[in-house]
């Protein structure tokens, strides 16, 4: 019996492993055959196995290539642009309602709530068909001030996970500060401001990779290809529906995941919490 | 009395002060300098347009002319035009897709949470796909998928012969299943994160508890895993039902705007908005899609109601014999 038992235990666990390592590989394999093509030259691609070792890892034309040609320099600064406003401007607007929804009671502050609560059911491109109309009107298309406001403006989730936070933190803070003379103001920017940090790491965290990785609004209101870039468009608008050099390719996409794949390594333990944060209500 | 009018502007400015710092008066000023302009951003981009578009449904118009109303034809248009409706159908690919990576997440996250070796590279692995830019994920898998190229390869390495294998993005009997299946890899470790954070902040000794009590992996999953992560799941259901009708990346880019009858309701949607400029019937669409978003959350609250209700005289149940069996030791 006791002999069984472990058979079956040892059978368990080698699936259980199996699955683990299956599972992974197949996560890996897409990516990883991206580098081995990334470093072959045009002739060594088309003669070797995809799956073949690179003969030169030295070999980085392709990756120059892509660089000089596509404009993801340009890329890459706009991105990062419009990373540092949109995330300094959603984590201010985030806490300051935060702190007025979670602090005051007054008329109107279920209402709001509820419209930030309903207005997360809708995914925002969907809303496009009419925003665009909207953005016409107010001569915002084409205009990097115009996807700026667009990408701060539907931004829900972080409004959430700034008031989940304020909820944790004690109404006594604010209470002695007012005694000693605090305005509401002070309140919120000396003494509640520097407290939320952690939920302002995860609003980061969430909107950065949500910016660097968005395409479709900046395909749709930057149109001006060499005027405005972002590192998807960059991308999208190099590599395009017809080019078939996969070396390319490969270097292209290698160069655009890979920042955001080191900061991965080094902040997994925020990324991982920041996900289970933002995910409580998004 | 120059002096005078002075003191008496000081004494004014001393009371605007004094009027300005009283409590109630401080309190709106806060609450609407604080909350007035992401009150005013969502009213215009969400409610406004949401508005408008129920508005623009009923009309036949461009982005820059409006050509008549036409009532409910739109609609009618959106079920009757076979291009428009199959596209439905692609949205049910994607929903299975949505239906097994839940439930490999759920097995993942599972069985991550008890003690494994190497938990942390298996979880990274699973997990970076979510972080890939959704663009260069689609040219990653136009590669992998191209005829002799990395899954050709791959399969032929395990004696499969290349004449077997199907035209993985141009065969139409498959072509949708490799697309699902990118989406599939960029989110099922995203979700594993989610479940597993909810896996974790149960109590650690009711498992103790259960398995004292005879409870075996199988009992432990059922009655402590998911009724702590009813929330987290029903609420990835529904996002991956919104999510496989507005699928955008994947047929955007590998399948070139959705060629060889792999395009979306989305891409379908945008195609109709901005190649053919029909700015009428796109949001007569998006109207519906919207319907169907709202329809799918009142059925998830009321589902979610039902599975609370069971979960809670479950973790109960459980609370209860944790108690017992605490009590029993002392």
């Amino acid at each position: 019996m006791g002999v069984e038992k472990s058979a079956r235990d040892y059978i368990l666990k080698f699936f259980k492993h199996l699955s683990l390592i299956v599972a992974s590989a197949l996560c890996v394999l897409p990516v990883v055959s991206c580098v081995f093509a990334a470093f072959k030259t045009k002739e060594e691609f088309a003669a070797t196995s995809k799956m073949a070792l690179p003969q030169d890892w030295g070999h980085l034309d392709n990756f120059i290539n892509f660089w000089n040609d596509s404009g993801i320099g340009l890329g890459f600064l706009t991105s990062i642009f419009v990373m540092i406003v949109v995330i300094t401007l959603s984590v201010m607007m985030g806490s300051m309602l935060a702190y007025v929804l979670n602090r005051f009671k007054f008329r109107g502050n279920a209402l709001i709530r509820n419209l930030f609560l309903y207005a997360a059911l809708f995914p925002t491109i969907l809303l496009q068909v009419t925003v665009y109309k909207l953005m016409i009107q107010m001569h915002l298309v084409d205009s990097l001030i115009g996807y700026i406001i667009l990408q701060t403006g539907t931004d829900v989730i972080a409004i959430y996970i700034l008031l989940q936070y304020f909820e944790n933190l004690s109404v006594s803070l604010d209470e002695s500060a007012v005694l000693e003379g605090c305005t509401y103001f002070g309140v919120f920017f000396k003494i509640l401001l520097p407290l939320l940090r952690p939920a302002i790491v995860t609003c980061m965290i969430l909107k950065g990779v949500g910016i660097y990785n968005e395409y479709y609004n900046a395909s749709l209101y930057l149109q001006s290809k060499n005027k405005y870039k972002t590192v998807s468009t960059a991308l999208y608008n190099y590599l395009g529906p017809t080019k078939s050099q996969y070396e390319i390719i490969c270097a292209g996409v290698l160069i655009c995941i890979v920042p955001i794949l080191i900061i991965f390594l080094v902040f997994q333990k925020q990324v991982y919490s920041g996900m289970t944060n933002g995910a409580v209500k998004g | 009395m120059s002096s005078n009018s002075g003191a008496a502007a000081l004494k004014e400015s001393g009371s605007f002060r004094a009027w300005l710092i009283k409590p109630n008066v401080q309190k709106w000023l806060v609450i609407i300098t604080f909350a007035i302009v992401p009150v005013i951003l969502l009213l215009l981009f969400i409610y406004y347009p949401i508005g408008k578009m129920v508005e623009f449904s009923l009309y036949n118009m461009s982005y820059t002319k409006v050509k008549g109303f036409v009532g409910l034809k739109n609609y009618i248009d959106i079920f009757a035009k076979p291009e428009l409706f199959q596209t439905f159908r692609v949205s049910l690919y994607y929903m299975v897709g949505a239906i097994v990576q839940i439930a490999l997440a759920l097995y993942f996250a599972t069985i991550l949470s008890f003690k494994t070796k190497f938990t942390g590279v298996y979880k990274a692995a699973m997990f970076f796909p979510y972080l890939v830019n959704g663009i260069a994920l689609g040219f990653i898998f136009k590669f992998f998928y191209t005829r002799g190229y990395v899954l050709d390869t791959v399969l032929t390495a395990f004696g499969i012969p290349l004449e077997s294998l199907p035209y993985w993005l141009r065969d139409q009997s498959i072509n949708n299943w490799s697309l699902v299946a990118t989406s599939l890899w960029k989110y099922m470790g995203q979700n594993m994160v989610l479940f597993s954070g909810a896996i974790m902040s149960v109590d650690p000794t009711l498992y103790e508890a259960a398995s004292i009590d005879g409870a075996n992996k199988w009992h432990q999953f059922r009655y402590i895993i998911l009724p702590s992560i009813s929330t987290v799941l029903t609420l990835n259901v529904i996002l991956s039902i919104t999510g496989s009708l507005s699928a955008f990346e994947p047929p955007y880019v590998i399948t070139s705007m959705g060629g060889n009858g792999t395009a979306t309701y989305f891409i379908k949607m945008h195609e109709t908005a901005h190649t053919l400029h029909k700015v009428g019937l796109a949001s007569a669409m998006a109207v519906v899609l919207i319907t169907i978003i709202i329809l799918c959350t009142i059925i998830q609250k009321l589902v979610f109601k039902y599975a609370f209700r069971n979960s809670g005289t479950d973790s109960a149940k459980t609370k209860m014999k944790r108690k017992q069996f605490s009590k029993g030791v002392n």
